[in-house]
């Protein structure tokens, strides 16, 4: 899942960055094809070059040798509502097939069977970041048929209600699991299986997804990671292991 | 000008109240602890506690029965799991039922920023498509007068106390802080009364020499309570490293309620203060966390 998203970022792009596997990510194509990559966190570091895997979305090494610093209302307004981010990473607890996601309740909203976190920054990086990759894990808890619950809208519905809200940002483009990549559709803007994981099934697969998931007429094999990536995510990134096993 | 400077009990005595709304501000860093601790100690009832991550600083003020309502953004343990404490309150009502508000970050910013302001309201560019404005009333909309588009908008948060964790300050309550800004200078200006709380208190000439690290003037500040290491477990850049240790342990201390009122029992009731927290915690944790060098290269202020 980490190679796979660090394919995903060019050299100087500007990325908003969550904490867990996107952080990994990023930090990986930072040492690969992407040196210029600028990670900005909602915390308020800008131009991070973290020396350690930092376990909260504001660590102190988020801050040593960045190029700024600036407060959460220069975060919100200017570099995100002002269209300076061109990925966003986000994960959540469930995801639906219009990329719509959900971190903030299961069950009633006023009577919750479980309280999940909320949106934190979420929301407004689905609005605003041009692109949204999405990283979860998934079966058929995550990726049920319908949510409770929309924190951060996708396309929200079938025809793709992001313009009437104007919404700058274009959407979730990639859904990578455990077990594939997703895209969206054009027409129908739900996600279709693009990209299936190097031993998967599509029966295995489709045993962890609650809908009758498209399947790409073009579908192939996620590439292995390399030598060289594993390398650098072993030694450098998580050395401790705390994320990959 | 008065000499602010006083004591954690003092300040907490003299300007937070049964029933206050209440903001202790600082996003992962300079979590001010020693003030939500001698909260817990003085046994301050009924509060509105507004933050836009509860984080575990809240968790344990909830467990201590001391919030009526909680106002937020992300309520969980960062890189580690749940809010438990916090969850036992809005799931099973232990030890009291809360009520809880809820925005997302740029929501809680744009209300501390229409707060400082002394604006009714802010309007911003998030919450669309999203099903949180149908469960929080408060998120209205407003129509642009040049354009017509529409907006979202949240009202202003004013509490009545801002907590406030900086690494230095002068008698004055001048307050600056470096690393991580979070929202403290807009929760500062929102509130009505504001306690800085520092890390060391040092000369007015060294704040003067650096005027472009004041976050916080001594104008809008009530109190100052010097409290070294006050922000343990989270921490204070160029201080001492966050206490990641601490987090996770967390979440076995806070899974149940009886735990939790263990931990209480011996960390914040059977300690005086801060001073004795960390005396109880020994060297080695101070030691342990203690930051590395790294300072930056002086400017020149002179004309």
């Amino acid at each position: 899942m980490v190679t796979r998203a660090a394919k995903e970022l060019n050299n100087g792009e500007v990325v908003f960055v969550g904490i867990g596997l996107p952080n990994l990510a990023c930090n990986l194509a930072r040492r690969l094809q992407a040196p210029d990559l600028i990670l900005i966190y909602e915390s308020g570091a800008v131009g991070a070059v973290p020396s350690r895997l930092p376990i909260s979305i504001g660590d102190p090494c988020l801050v040593t040798d960045s190029i700024s610093v600036c407060s959460m209302v220069e975060v919100f307004n200017y570099y995100l509502q002002g269209g300076m981010i061109d990925v966003g990473f986000l994960g959540g607890a469930q995801v639906d097939r219009f990329g719509n996601i959900n971190s903030t309740i299961i069950g009633a909203y006023e009577e919750p069977k479980v309280r999940l976190p909320g949106s934190g920054g979420a929301c407004e990086i689905s609005i605003h970041a041009k692109k949204i990759i999405l990283i979860l894990n998934q079966n058929k808890k995550t990726f049920p048929e319908r949510i409770d619950f929309i924190t951060s809208p996708g396309y929200i519905d079938e025809n793709n209600q992001r313009k009437k809200y104007s919404m700058p940002g274009q959407g979730p483009v990639l859904v990578i699991t455990d077990f594939g990549v997703y895209t969206f559709s054009d027409d129908t803007h739900e996600m279709v299986l693009s990209e299936i994981h190097p031993g998967v099934s599509v029966d295995e697969l489709k045993e962890n997804i609650a809908w009758d998931v498209r399947i790409s007429d073009k579908i192939k094999m996620t590439a292995n990671p390399s030598e060289e990536e594993l390398r650098i995510i072993r030694e450098n990134l998580d050395p401790d292991r705390i994320y990959l096993r | 000008m008065k000499n602010k400077v006083m004591t954690m009990k003092e300040a907490i005595e003299t300007y937070v109240n049964d029933g206050d709304t209440i903001v202790i501000e600082g996003f992962t860093h300079l979590i001010c602890f020693a003030a939500g601790h001698e909260i817990i100690r003085q046994n301050i009832k009924d509060l509105v506690a507004c933050r836009l991550t509860p984080d575990l600083i809240y968790d344990q003020m909830i467990a201590a029965g001391c919030v009526r309502k909680v106002v937020f953004s992300w309520a969980g343990n960062p890189g580690v799991g749940p809010l438990y404490g916090l969850r036992r309150a809005v799931e099973k009502g232990i030890p009291r039922p809360i009520e809880w508000e809820e925005y997302t970050h740029f929501g809680m910013v744009a209300r501390f920023m229409a707060g400082a302001s002394k604006l009714p309201f802010m309007h911003l560019n998030t919450f669309s498509g999203s099903s949180l404005p149908l469960k929080n009333e408060k998120i209205k909309n407003v129509a642009c007068p040049y354009t017509g588009q529409i907006f979202a908008t949240v009202p202003a948060l004013n509490p009545d106390v801002a907590i406030i964790h900086v690494q230095r300050v002068d008698e004055d309550g001048n307050a600056q802080i470096w690393g991580l800004m979070g929202v403290q200078k807009e929760a500062a200006f929102s509130s009505e009364k504001v306690i800085i709380v520092a890390e060391e208190l040092v000369d007015r000439s060294i704040i003067r020499s650096d005027p472009n690290r004041t976050l916080i003037p001594g104008m809008k500040v009530n109190g100052v309570v010097i409290e070294p290491f006050g922000a343990h477990p989270s921490y204070a850049q160029g201080y001492y490293d966050r206490d990641n240790q601490y987090y996770v342990d967390w979440y076995t201390i806070s899974k149940d309620q009886k735990s939790m009122e263990g931990y209480m029992e011996e960390w914040i009731y059977g300690v005086s203060g801060r001073k004795d927290y960390i005396k109880k915690m020994g060297e080695r944790l101070v030691t342990r966390l203690k930051a590395d060098k790294k300072p930056a290269a002086p400017v020149n202020y002179g004309y």
